[in-house]
């Protein structure tokens, strides 16, 4: 069945104009008990829309998920522990968890890094608003988006052929080989990371920038009178005073770096061994079809993730205790 | 987590005297030069892309992009191409975009500031245990809902109708809208939670004593007062949903009449992957409308991101 754009747009305000209807008649219609029945009924239509679609789509399948990671492909037969003994002993799945710790080491160093030396370097300049917005936009683009542009940077021709990717061509330029940016392990790996970087240095330079502005003057003034400047004032007065802020963007990156699965995607495919959890969690499940090593992939990333957002929890609750 | 504690606005303002003063210590040539490199690299990828959409096909597979700048051709072809040729049928794909978004903003939200104004401001039995329950989802990485999700989608319990599938109702863009939805509602109910306990308590006092009852003051006191917020929350859903490929692979059922441009340039991506001219006008249709709703709503944004927007 093949639905026309009519279609679709109707489809899609039908179901926008049932849903604030049913709403709408649920609210005025619980407005009208005033008594102890009616406060317990206008709290149930408050919670009661938001908690069913946390307990069935977010509750019952994680626990669920938890439940196939030990049972076989086919969530038929329990089988223990054999998925996870897969994962920490196949060959390709070795790959896959190395590559993971490689991502998950660079990115959010890097982009931190990167992040809070631009947000340094243009602090109070003239051309701050300006020179943020660059650094800023690819944030608001896809990561399929950002593949696509740095595939094109990376795109490869042979040395004697004219070259239309900016990288190749930069080499060539230098008197080197044109290189496979993307298919030559296992240095792909780390070409794909640069793209991830790229965009979450935005996100870190925002953050930490508001944090520099947010650092108290007289600091950095009697800093300042004891003859503290350049280097010195940023390392010994800069960094530790916005610490609590640099935790929460390296631990929020790390976050995200730990799910990245639209740029392996999108560049390789999970070939050239660079597939990582993320991806090959949708790999298994969704396109091998096997349940139970999809879901012990879906229990490592959850286990990975876990502590690393009560940590990025708890520095943000120090941030805003400050 | 309160939306301004990092920028205290005064104090930007009191600064303005040591910061001239501080400018002249700062910035030497090589910290001009390292912040102008870090601009070029994160500016000329995109630019690249960009000046190759509007080259024609020749000219884009014999010569590298920078060669428009001596030899410039410039044509819409490319764009033509992406959207009425039949090789990409590119406006199906904006639709279904579009389609998917609207809901997966709206609904979600909605949703999410009747549990933050619940959680807020009605006194029940266990509320603190519920919204730290709801916290704590925070946590749940959407990859580990998945699988059951989809087979839950594909064989629902208690006869109720499929909602994945060839019979699917509304040709499967309800398994997406829900579960964009789903996935949304910890993060928005904690944010909006937070931005809703600023709200000065007097208000909603007055407001009862005067014999209003939740749903007048939901409706006429917290909307209003909440705009900001929601703007700011709407703008990160709006993103996360328009840029999404995970979801919307999973959940599409990789049937391409439901999926949105992101689906389809990532399988364009693999099996047209020297075809430049087609990914990267494709490409940037994709790019442009979050790059002007962002421009535009950027206030907004900044303030999100600051108050702990980001999906975790």
């Amino acid at each position: 069945m093949t639905m026309g754009a009519g279609e679709k747009f109707l489809q899609m305000l039908a179901v926008m104009a049932i849903f604030v209807a049913v709403l709408a008649v649920v609210l005025v219609l619980t407005s009208r008990v005033r008594s102890t029945v009616g406060r317990f009924l206008q709290t149930t239509a408050f919670l009661l829309p938001a908690g069913l679609l946390l307990l069935l789509g977010l509750l019952y399948p994680a626990v669920r998920t938890v439940v196939e990671s030990f049972r076989d492909r086919a969530s038929r037969e329990w089988v223990g522990l054999a998925n996870y003994e897969r994962i920490f002993t196949d060959d390709a799945l070795l790959v896959v968890l190395r590559n993971t710790a490689v991502w998950v080491i660079l990115t959010p160093i890097l982009a931190t890094g990167i992040g809070l030396i631009y947000a340094v370097l243009i602090d109070r300049s003239r051309f701050e608003r300006f020179a943020k917005a660059l650094i800023f936009l690819p944030m608001a683009i896809s990561l399929v988006g950002a593949s696509l542009i740095w595939k094109f940077v990376y795109a490869y021709r042979g040395t004697e052929q004219a070259q239309i990717g900016l990288a190749n061509q930069i080499l060539k330029g230098l008197g080197f080989d044109t290189y496979r940016f993307i298919s030559d392990p296992p240095w792909n790996t780390v070409f794909l990371i640069v793209i991830l970087i790229w965009v979450q240095a935005g996100f870190a330079m925002t953050v930490l920038s508001a944090a520099i502005k947010a650092i108290p003057d007289d600091i950095v003034e009697a800093a300042r009178l004891d003859g503290v400047g350049g280097w010195r004032m940023f390392r010994h007065i800069t960094v530790p005073s916005i610490q609590p802020s640099l935790i929460v963007v390296l631990t929020t990156i790390t976050i995200a770096t730990l799910k990245v699965f639209d740029i392996v995607r999108t560049t390789t495919g999970g070939n050239f061994e660079t597939s990582v959890l993320a991806y090959e969690f949708y790999n298994q499940g969704f396109r091998a079809f096997d349940n139970g090593l999809g879901a012990a992939l879906a229990v490592v990333l959850f286990a990975l993730v876990v502590p690393v957002v009560v940590y990025n929890v708890r520095q943000m609750r120090k941030v805003e205790a400050r | 987590m309160t939306a301004a504690t990092p920028v205290p606005q005064a104090a930007i303002g009191a600064r303005v005297g040591v910061a001239e003063e501080s400018k002249k210590r700062l910035s030497s040539p090589w910290a001009s030069l390292a912040a102008i490199v870090i601009a070029v690299l994160w500016t000329v990828p995109t630019a690249g892309l960009l000046v190759t959409s509007i080259r024609p096909v020749e000219d884009i597979n014999t010569s590298g992009w920078w060669s428009f700048f001596t030899d410039p051709n410039v044509t819409l072809d490319n764009y033509r191409a992406v959207f009425t040729g039949n090789e990409v049928g590119l406006s199906t794909y904006l639709i279904n975009s579009i389609v998917i978004t609207l809901p997966a903003v709206v609904i979600p939200i909605t949703l999410a500031v009747m549990a933050a104004y619940a959680f807020a401001w009605m006194k029940f039995r266990g509320s603190n245990l519920l919204f730290v329950a709801v916290f704590a989802l925070q946590i749940v990485p959407i990859q580990v809902t998945m699988i059951p999700l989809l087979s839950l989608y594909v064989n629902p319990p208690f006869g109720l109708p499929q909602l994945a599938g060839p019979n699917a109702p509304g040709g499967g863009f309800y398994t997406i809208w829900l579960s964009h939805s789903m996935f949304a509602l910890p993060l928005a109910i904690f944010l909006l939670h937070n931005f809703m306990r600023e709200i000065p308590g007097e208000l909603v006092e007055s407001a009862r004593v005067d014999g209003a009852g939740h749903v007048q003051i939901f409706t006429r006191i917290m909307l209003p007062l909440m705009t900001p917020a929601i703007a700011a929350f709407a703008i990160f859903q709006f993103l996360w949903v328009w840029n999404d490929l995970l979801v919307a692979l999973v959940f599409g059922g990789g049937s391409l009449n439901i999926s949105p441009m992101t689906v389809r340039l990532a399988e364009l991506s693999g099996t047209r992957d020297s075809d430049w001219h087609l990914l990267s006008a494709g490409a940037f249709v994709s790019l442009i409308i979050p790059l002007i709703v962002f421009l535009a709503l950027q206030r907004y944004f900044v303030r999100g991101l600051l108050a702990g927007s980001v999906k975790g």
